[in-house]
């Protein structure tokens, strides 16, 4: 055993890993802390990604000339409660040729690091459940372990057609997370942090000649902005960049074999994705919780800095959070009703050619304005 | 992203796919194991029946193999067992996209053997009628190979306007989809009251709504990427393999029945042929959204044109074609058709021999796909347009 085992264990570094800022959910109670916090968690899977979910069926229902679903419930609002329990009730098929266990642990192994990757997302004033110092690496290292859930479905259904959307995936996800974290880097050179909530008071306080200013990220960043939201596209298996599901060729992809709760965890899992990525767009470039640029929530000026508001500051910077998560996923909604689905090669071409050196030039430019500002 | 537009530099007829900056070769250092992968009989990208046997490496097509026949009816043997009128129902039914057009070819051959004068009105009717289904079917495909890229906006757009078409045939034909409305000697009844009225009001709010498919689906960036360059069909193997319709007019062909061979009263007006350069599937996608321009303008010379008179002809208690064969080619919207009629005399067809275009284009599948990536694959069959009723028969 060396020595830097028990180092690891060592209180101080833990200190140094979980942070600075408490978040409203740490209370003196362990138990009931770490329940709200799991609480948390899920409900943004499960509630936020329904009502994400629902907002793509009447998004596009009303974009392509119909309505949606409008039966189960006032306009078809439980529909996909519904469908949640129309797929518990669906036989559990595993095909006779699959890896009996590889097949079932990999919806599991997608949609758990859906669910960990909101531990770090700040809903609101004081609302998040942990504020890691390392939290955007975090985010980021998270939401690419799902892939490997992909990638064991799609091999362990012995189907060609999963097996070639399993593999589709891995290579978009591998061609996608570099300009993906590259723009995230100079977001995080920007605000000087990692921590997701650093990030977003920095955007609060921005010092350019020594005047503080506020100013959300998106607009010095324009450039990483636009390569982040395709990146994050692309990592998402979104349209126009849903080849791994691509249905007019593979069927359904990796999940063509998928039944019942299974397939309903997918289901999940790209959701929950779509929020967890929302939510992280609205962290590091619009701003979090924050209303307008420049103008705080009511009740930030008295208290020491944005992330303690008082009651209705607190329910308002959720709900602000709240709206620019079900936009950018209206805008998800909207690209895939607009496009038509790009080929592999393309998108390599993409990544490789265009997204990542401009994401480089990015870094450059925000190190410089960093430096000279 | 004009950087992916790399269709200038591919020429038809070229191996396809040298354009690609990644390429998938079996050649490569390391081992890659071939793969057979059977799309269909039922997979969403064949819509219908059709299956298509691909030897993959990687996702790079080695070579394909259509199967066909899942779909036979045996509508060639059963129509030896009908009537003529009988036999218009049949028809309408192996491409069922089509099938005014279908039970037109029928009965022309019909009256080409009984020597049959058609009223002339009953011929404009046909005219209209048969242009308002070519527009109907383009519509369909229009909207089913944007779905095949994976854009799944203009199918819904293109149901609204095929929506409103199949309303309009219906009123006069009671069919939505299998009109049964034609006889030998004309149409079975007159145009209810309106009916034109109807159809010149429908031409404006179709050819309005066009330039929507132009800016949304045509001008698109990525579905331009997805298809310039894409399966190039040169017209020397177009006509080889007997292909025709949108796909032997996007190859620079302007073959046209309704031109070149005028049945009815096409000859009295002014038919356009739209016509690509490269033959790959933008052009063939670009000569269907023609097509249907085109026959929305001849819609309107129909409205000019037709007057007033009988529809149809008195027929004898049961129509008998004389001993004796013919052959009749119409310009259907899938390409050209051919019906093939030998008759004893008797009540029924000794033979009836249809020659469909879905079948011919089908044929050239082995060829535009190979060498092609699965995607691209995609992109090739959504253009060549066919319905598999029609293949199968």
């Amino acid at each position: 055993m060396t020595a830097s085992l028990p180092a690891l264990w060592d209180a101080g570094v833990l200190e140094a890993l979980v942070a600075q800022s408490a978040s409203l959910l740490t209370l003196d109670n362990f138990w009931l802390s770490a329940l709200l916090k799991i609480l948390l968690c899920t409900v943004m899977l499960m509630v936020v990604s329904l009502v994400g979910g629902y907002l793509e069926h009447k998004a596009m229902g009303h974009m392509q000339n119909r309505t949606g679903p409008m039966e189960a419930g006032p306009h078809g609002v439980l529909q996909l409660v519904a469908d949640g329990i129309k797929f518990i009730q669906k036989e559990d098929i595993v095909p006779r040729a699959a890896d009996p266990l590889v097949f079932a642990v990999a919806p599991g192994v997608a949609l758990v690091p859906a669910l960990l990757g909101f531990l770090v997302i700040p809903l609101g004033p004081g609302i998040w459940a942990e504020d890691l110092e390392l939290g955007l690496f975090y985010a980021l290292a998270i939401g690419s372990v799902g892939v490997l859930g992909i990638l064991m479905g799609g091999w362990a259904s012995a189907n060609k057609f999963s097996l070639i959307g399993g593999i589709r995936a891995a290579a978009q996800l591998i061609a996608y997370e570099l300009p993906l974290i590259l723009a995230a880097a100079a977001v995080a050179i920007q605000a000087g942090s990692l921590s997701l909530v650093d990030i977003v008071e920095s955007q609060a306080t921005m010092n350019i000649f020594g005047t503080p200013v506020s100013m959300w990220f998106v607009f010095p960043q324009l450039l990483g902005f636009a390569i982040f939201v395709t990146a994050a596209l692309a990592e998402l298996s979104r349209p126009p960049f849903d080849m791994p599901i691509a249905d007019s060729e593979l069927v359904f992809g990796y999940m063509t074999e998928y039944t019942g709760i299974k397939f309903a965890m997918f289901l999940l899992t790209e959701y929950g994705g779509m929020v967890f990525m929302s939510a992280l767009i609205s962290v590091l470039y619009l701003g979090g919780w924050q209303p307008l640029p420049g103008i705080g929530l009511p009740g930030c000026e008295a208290a020491a800095g944005i992330s303690d508001c008082g009651a209705l500051g607190t329910v308002l910077g959720v709900g602000i959070m709240m709206a620019k998560i079900m936009a950018l996923i209206f805008v998800m909604v909207w690209l895939r009703v607009a496009y038509p689905r790009l080929r592999e090669d393309q998108l390599q071409k993409i990544s490789w050619l265009v997204l990542i050196p401009l994401s480089l030039a990015n870094i450059v430019v925000v190190a410089i304005g960093k430096v000279a500002l | 992203m004009s950087d992916l537009d790399t269709a200038e530099q591919v020429l038809p007829g070229t191996a396809p796919g040298e354009d690609v900056v990644f390429e998938l070769r079996g050649d490569a250092d390391f081992d890659t194991a071939e793969m057979s992968l059977s799309i269909g009989p039922a997979h969403p990208a064949t819509h219908g029946v059709l299956r298509v046997v691909l030897d993959m490496d990687g996702e790079r097509i080695r070579a394909a193999r259509p199967v066909i026949g899942y779909m036979h009816r045996g509508f060639e043997k059963l129509a030896e067992y009908r009537d003529y009128r009988q036999i218009m129902a049949l028809t309408n039914r192996h491409d069922w996209l089509s099938g005014f057009c279908n039970e037109l070819g029928v009965a022309l051959a019909v009256e080409k053997m009984m020597e049959m004068e058609v009223p002339g009105r009953a011929q404009w009717i046909r005219m209209l009628l048969a242009e308002w289904n070519r527009v109907l079917n383009h519509l369909m495909f229009v909207g089913s190979f944007a779905l095949e890229l994976g854009a799944i906006t203009p199918m819904f757009y293109a149901f609204r306007e095929r929506e409103d078409i199949q309303y309009l045939l219906e009123s006069a034909t009671g069919g939505r989809l299998h009109f049964t409305y034609n006889q030998p000697g004309g149409v079975k009844i007159d145009l209810p009251k309106g009916f034109l009225r109807e159809s010149v009001g429908l031409v404006e709010s179709t050819r309005a709504r066009l330039p929507d498919y132009v800016d949304l689906v045509l001008g698109n960036e990525i579905f331009q990427a997805r298809t310039k360059g894409i399966g190039a069909l040169p017209p020397e193997v177009a006509l080889a393999y007997g292909v025709t319709g949108p796909s032997l007019q996007a190859a620079g062909v302007p073959e046209d029945s309704r031109v070149t061979e005028p049945y009815l009263k096409y000859g009295e007006i002014d038919v356009r042929v739209p016509t690509g350069d490269n033959g790959d599937s933008f052009d063939r996608f670009a000569v269907l959204l023609g097509r249907i321009e085109a026959s929305l303008d001849i819609i309107d010379q129909i409205h000019d044109h037709i007057g007033p008179g009988p529809v149809n002809t008195k027929l004898p208690k049961m129509v008998r074609a004389p001993e004796g064969a013919t052959y009749v080619r119409t310009e259907n919207p899938l390409g050209q058709l051919g019906y093939f009629l030998q008759s004893d005399g008797s009540k029924n067809p000794w033979r009836f021999k249809m020659r469909t275009p879905s079948f011919s284009n089908v044929q050239s599948l082995p060829y535009l796909l190979r060498g092609q990536l699965m995607p691209d694959a995609v992109a090739i069959l959504g253009s060549v347009f066919f319905v598999v009723g029609d293949v199968d028969r």
